[in-house]
Formats: structure tokens, sequence, C-alpha cells
């Protein structure tokens, strides 16, 4: 495909084209003014532990640099806040935050961001971390923050009322084992009268086990494997089959889904360290939930994220200073402390902020150590090329389809394979 | 021969500069007082309609940008793709459920509205409320009212021994739940506009009725609905175009906002906007903005030629 430029007005066009769109925040990049004065944009999404204060810090660090904070709801507003603006050619924020599962999409454009060049950032960070930043002309374009160990989250209450052990170590030995363990025990909960159901969607649990798939589904080259791949046929046919009689079938992220984590819908749920703040947030009044170092068929790793600095920036050298400094180990201790996302730095690992933090609202559970042993227990770091994020969204679709009744299995499964065909 | 040497002789000099200018006024100014919306519809209509049928024409990327020429290759992919006939079936389906109800009630009450109500000015400003609202915000609140298990409708129904309605997972609950928000927000503005016609009808008409023995519901349909014809036209027209770019309130229906997992609440414009946001494809995105323009063209020129007819039966009288 050729590269072209004209995409200004392209998207401006097609954009003014489309009747009628939602408006997007714009924030026009400020020219520098009267010598030294510097307003940096930075944007995040769900909750990346940058509070006011931190970003304070900052700006007492620098007199002459005022930090302005944009968060978007989801990863997904953000991603396509950021294709718009990236082809537009201006409007984005002086440091953009992304996430991992279409990182490889924006490799594609990785000229169009300012590489990490500050030596402090040298072995910042696991090697998957960076190598999956860093395009074919060995720039890094991404500072990473966060990653995401997975362990399981459950209501201690709801186990104890349907007479399951309830302390975490107990949780942790009753789960070892592979997914068929994790619903095994799901069929037990519920025949011993357990409230609710096992766990609060079929997408969210797949999402633990795809992850666990080294090429799900493309290969290294980029060739997509997604509708032939037997593992993908069997994950989504397991999950599936255990969801009939252990779900909530509450789609992630929607209404009902948070009201679920609030009234006891479901009894378990996978949880990856950035989870933590997104439960304790939506469920404040809630007793009982608590987390496991446990995570069925081993270790798995779920989002996580990087920020970047586009070359559209008007100020390149402040804002890479200032996404050097943000994920810096100290920085992004106190982020961990703040929202539960899990360091990608190295430096952090084994320190004793991180190995003695614990969350009260999880009956005090030391999730630092909790979540360094469920990083340690990561074997697979899964292929996301360019196609993942598109095909993924197909599948959650699919999953949802089987979940709210509408199709039965393989009905569904055609839909999906009708959909990854036409992606073209 | 003479006659125009004299003039050529006479008409350079004094007045001709005056003259010209005084032409110039007659002929050009007319054309200058209407071009400032011309010049903006050029800019900002006729352009990107141009351009965005190039860009159909070819490959092109969010971002890359610009590819190889595909000619008439998209529309020819969009019109084999069940998903393209399912948006159009689902926007024709909420088009229908959402202006029908809507324009009735409309009618309705604009003609409470036209009686002699104590604080008529409170009562009208009062169905203009929910027009005030934002869309965005309408739709969050109703969303989180039809939501599946915990939503506010759902859990009424079960109340009354009704079961719970699939409101995310079945296409035509979607559609009535979406067709909803789009009712609470226009039905009043409608309705204004209704009023308005209403009380431009000629009272006399109403007394006459009166006098004849005719009743307020006979009134209504003798007098009332034939006078507000243009006003209806001019309504059935507005609502025709909104309802066929629907875009904010299934895009915010769910939290996924592509429209449900089985394309249930998908319209063209949500579509639309999956195919240039989500694969980033803009070239088939621009060919799906061509054939909904097309489309509505075609339902305007049936709005048109329905117009004519009714002026020409009302001519013939």
């Amino acid at each position: 495909m050729k590269l072209s430029r004209r995409t200004t007005t392209g998207a401006a066009i097609v954009a003014a084209s489309a009747l009628a769109l939602v408006a997007t925040g714009c924030s026009t990049p400020e020219a520098p003014t009267e010598g030294e004065k510097i307003t940096l944009t930075i944007a995040t999404f769900n909750d990346f532990g940058y509070t006011e204060a931190l970003l304070q810090e900052y700006m007492d660090l620098h007199e002459n640099i005022t930090v302005v904070h944009n968060k978007a709801a989801t990863s997904n507003d953000a991603r396509e806040n950021m294709f718009t603006k990236l082809g537009a050619g201006s409007g984005l924020s002086d440091v953009e935050a992304i996430e991992v599962d279409w990182l490889a999409e924006l490799m594609q454009y990785s000229d169009l961001f300012v590489p990490v060049t500050d030596p402090d950032t040298n072995n910042r960070w696991v090697d998957w971390k960076t190598a999956a930043a860093t395009d074919a002309a060995g720039n890094l374009i991404g500072y990473g923050t966060d990653i995401g160990p997975e362990g399981v989250c459950y209501r201690a209450d709801l186990f104890e009322a349907a007479g399951l052990p309830s302390d975490r170590e107990a949780v942790a030995e009753l789960l070892t084992g592979d997914w068929d363990r994790y619903f095994e025990v799901g069929r037990q909960y519920l025949a011993a009268g357990g409230e609710g159901a096992w766990f609060d969607s079929a997408g969210a649990t797949y999402q633990g086990v795809v992850n666990q798939i080294k090429n799900a589904y493309e290969q290294n080259d980029g060739t997509v494997i997604a509708t032939t791949n037997p593992e993908v046929k069997a994950a989504y046919e397991k999950v599936l089959t255990a969801s009939a009689d252990l779900s909530a079938h509450l789609g992630q992220w929607g209404d009902d889904w948070f009201a679920g984590l609030a009234n006891g819908a479901y009894a378990t749920m996978l949880c990856p360290g950035w989870m933590l703040g997104v439960i304790s947030g939506n469920a404040p009044d809630t007793k009982g939930w608590d987390i496991a170092n446990v995570f069925p068929g081993g270790g798995g790793n779920w989002g996580g994220s990087y920020l970047t600095v586009p070359k559209q920036s008007a100020h390149p050298e402040e804002a890479s200073a200032l996404a050097s400094w943000l994920t810096a180990p100290e920085q992004q201790l106190k982020a961990f402390a703040n929202a539960g996302t899990f360091p990608s730095q190295v430096a952090t690992y084994g320190s004793p902020e991180l190995e003695g933090a614990t969350n009260e609202y999880f009956n005090n559970a030391p999730v630092g150590s909790i979540l360094t042993e469920r990083s340690q227990a990561i074997t697979v770091a899964p292929f996301k090329g360019v196609k993942y994020f598109p095909i993924n969204d197909a599948m959650q679709k699919s999953l949802t389809r089987v979940e709210d009744g509408t199709q039965t299995i393989e009905e569904s499964w055609q839909g999906f394979l009708d959909e990854v065909n036409s992606l073209g | 021969m003479t006659t125009a040497k004299s003039t050529a002789t006479r008409s350079p000099r004094r007045i001709a500069w005056s003259q010209r200018l005084g032409r110039w006024d007659i002929k050009l100014s007319p054309y200058l007082y209407v071009s400032p919306f011309f010049i903006l519809f050029a800019i900002v209509g006729l352009f990107p309609l141009l351009y965005t049928g190039y860009v159909s024409l070819h490959q092109w990327h969010l971002i890359g940008g610009q590819g190889d020429f595909v000619g008439f290759e998209h529309f020819a992919f969009l019109l084999s793709q069940r998903a393209f006939w399912v948006a159009l079936g689902n926007t024709m389906s909420i088009f229908l459920i959402s202006t029908i109800p809507q324009l009735v009630f409309a009618l309705i009450i604009a003609a409470v509205l036209d009686t002699n109500l104590r604080g008529a000015t409170f009562w009208r400003m009062g169905v203009l409320l929910p027009y005030v609202v934002m869309p965005v915000a309408v739709t969050l609140i109703f969303s989180n009212m039809f939501a599946d298990q915990y939503g506010l409708v759902n859990t009424l129904l079960g109340q009354i021994g009704l079961g719970p309605i699939g409101f995310h997972s079945d296409a035509l609950s979607s559609h009535v739940a979406i067709a909803t928000m789009v009712n609470f927000r226009w039905t009043g503005y409608n309705a204004l506009i209704l009023l308005a016609g209403m009380q431009a009808i000629n009272r006399d008409y109403y007394e006459a009725a009166t006098i004849d023995g005719a009743g307020r519901i006979r009134q209504f349909f003798s007098i009332t609905i034939p006078q507000l014809r243009p006003t209806l036209i001019f309504v059935i027209i507005m609502s025709t175009i909104g309802g066929l770019q629907i875009f904010d309130e299934p895009r915010l229906y769910d939290q996924y906002g592509q429209g449900g997992a089985n394309s249930q609440w998908m319209t063209l414009t949500i579509y639309l906007y999956n195919l240039g946001w989500g694969q980033l494809n803009f070239g088939r995105a621009a060919a799906v903005a061509w054939l909904l323009f097309l489309i509505i063209v075609l339902i305007g020129l049936g709005n048109y030629l329905i117009t004519r007819r009714i002026s020409s039966n009302e001519a013939a009288r």
C-alpha cells in the first residue's frame, strides 16, 4: 500500500460526510509562547493510577510545565481517538497511552512516534514488554507502564455460604489445575447451592484462555489462522459449553456487569492487576471480594499499556521526559498503589514497596506478592499482530451471541468465520 | 453605419462608469447576495460529497491513506455482504418504529395544546424539554433502564409477572428500545411545529363546524388534518432524514457501540463507523456513505412525488 500524507484532508472530509459522529474533544497543541511556559497534555483510559497528586509532583519538579490529564472511558475509545487523529496528523495529546492489544496496528506507523532515547530507560522493562514495542528498525516507541498478570478474584462470603473454603490459600489450592478444574469447582459451587453464577461472562473467561495461546489468530509472519486454528475453536467451545450453566451471562463492561460486581451475580472472575481498581471502584460497598494466588492453566497476562509520544506533539522533548518520568520504577509503584496497575519495570520486582503492598478492599490481600508470583507463572507471550484486535472483537461478538441465546454454538462459529473472512 | 458610428463616438466618458456599475448592480448583486450560501455549500457540502466518492473508488486506510484505484469493487463487496442488508433493514425498522408513533403522539399533543389550556406557555415549553437534553445523556439513562437483567424496565415487567425482555439480544426489542429514546427526544419538538401549523388554521372553519354540529373528533379529522398537510409533509421529510442517519442512540446503546453481537441494532451509520474506524478501511466506509446518500435521495424523491400528488389533489378540488 502506498503511504501518503494526503490523509489530512481525507480524514477530515470523510469525517464530515459521515453524517453524524460523536464529537471528540479536540485539544489543539499550544504554540510555545513567552519563553519557557509549556502545557503538556497526557491522555489515558480506564485508570492508570496517575492521580492529580502524582502529576503535581512532576509540575513541582519542573516549574515551567503544566500537565493536563485527559481520561477516556475504555481502551476502545482511546484506540478510535488515536487512529482518527493520527490519520488527521494533529489533535493528539503530547503523551498518549496505548494498549497492548492494538499496539501491533500502531507499530505499522512507528515512524509517526518519537522513539525512546532516554538512557535511563535502558533495561527498564521486562524483555517481552520492550520487544513488542520495538519496530523493524530497532526503534522503541513505547514507555511500558503496567502488565496484567492474572489471578482469580472471588467472593469469600459466597464461597463460605456454599460450604467451600474461603481463605485465599485454600481457594488457591482448590482451584489449582487446568480450566476443566476451574469449571468443575464451579459446578460443585452451584450444586452446593451457591448464590448467583460461577463466573461473570464467557467473553471475559475466553480472554483468559486465549491469552495462553502463543499464536491464536495469526502466525508470526502475519498470516491469519484464526478460522482454522484448532486451539481457537477448542477454546471457544470449551468456554461456551461451561458458560451454559456456569456463567452469569453478563457482557463485560455493560451496565448489568457493573451491577453484578456489587450484587453477587457471580462468585469468581479472572483478575488482572488493573481489574482490582475496577472492582473496588464500582462496588465500593460490597464486602467479601478477595483475590487468590492461582490461575487456571498456569499463568496468564491480560492487557497492559504503554505511553507514547506522537511526532505531531509540539513539545516532543518535554513530552518524552514526562513519559519517561511517569514510567520510572518509583512512579509506577505509586501508580500501582493507586490503581493496582502491576509494574512492567524490572527494578520494582522484589522491592519492599511492591512485595509489601496490600489491598484493604480485598480483605487486606498481599496483592503485591500475589501478582509478582502470578507474573512469574506467565510462560506464554501471545503473538498479537495487526489483525488481532478486529479478530478478537469478532470472537467476542460470537461468544455474546451464544450467551444471550440468539444463536447456537455452531451457528455463531459460522458467523465468526464470515466476519473474519470479510475483514479482508 | 451611422448609428453605430454615433454610439461609438458617444459611448465612452462620464456616464459610462456609473452606468456600468448600475448594470452590474442589477445583474450581479442578487447572485452576490445568495452566493455565501452556495460557496459555503460547495466547501462543506459538495466538495466532501465528491471527495467521499473519490475515496470510495480507492483502497484507503485511515492512517496509511490512499492506495490503489479499485473502481466499484467496494460497492460490489458491500452489496454482497449480509451485514449491509441487515444494517439497511435495521435502519428502516428503527425509522418506522420511531417515526410513526412519534407523529401520532405529536399530533395528539399538538391538538391538546391547541385548546385553551391554563398556563399554555408552561405546557408548550414542557413538551420541548426533552429536546433540550443532550442525546448522549438521554441514551445513557435509557440504556441503563433497558439493561437486560437489572434494568428498570425488566424489573417492572417482572413485578407484574411478565418475563424479562432481551433488549440486547432480540432485534425487534432492541429497535423498540432505541425508538423509545428517539421518540422521547423528538415528539415534543414535532408537536410544537405541528402546533404552529394548527394555530395558523382559520378559526372560522371550527366555528362553522360547531354550528353544523360536528364534534371535536370530527373537527380534528375533517378540518385540522387536511389543513395541516404542508406542515405534516415538512415534519415527515425532516424525520425521514433524521431517522435514516440515526447514530448516537444505537452507538451508545451497549458498551461496545458496534450495533450488537448479532448486528441486532447495527444501523447503516454504525456499519459505516465500524468499517472506517474499527477496521480502518476508509474506502469501504466511504462507499457506505455514498450508498446511504443514494438511499436518502431515493426516499426524498418518493416524498417529492407524494407531495406533488397531494397538492394536485388539492388543486382539483
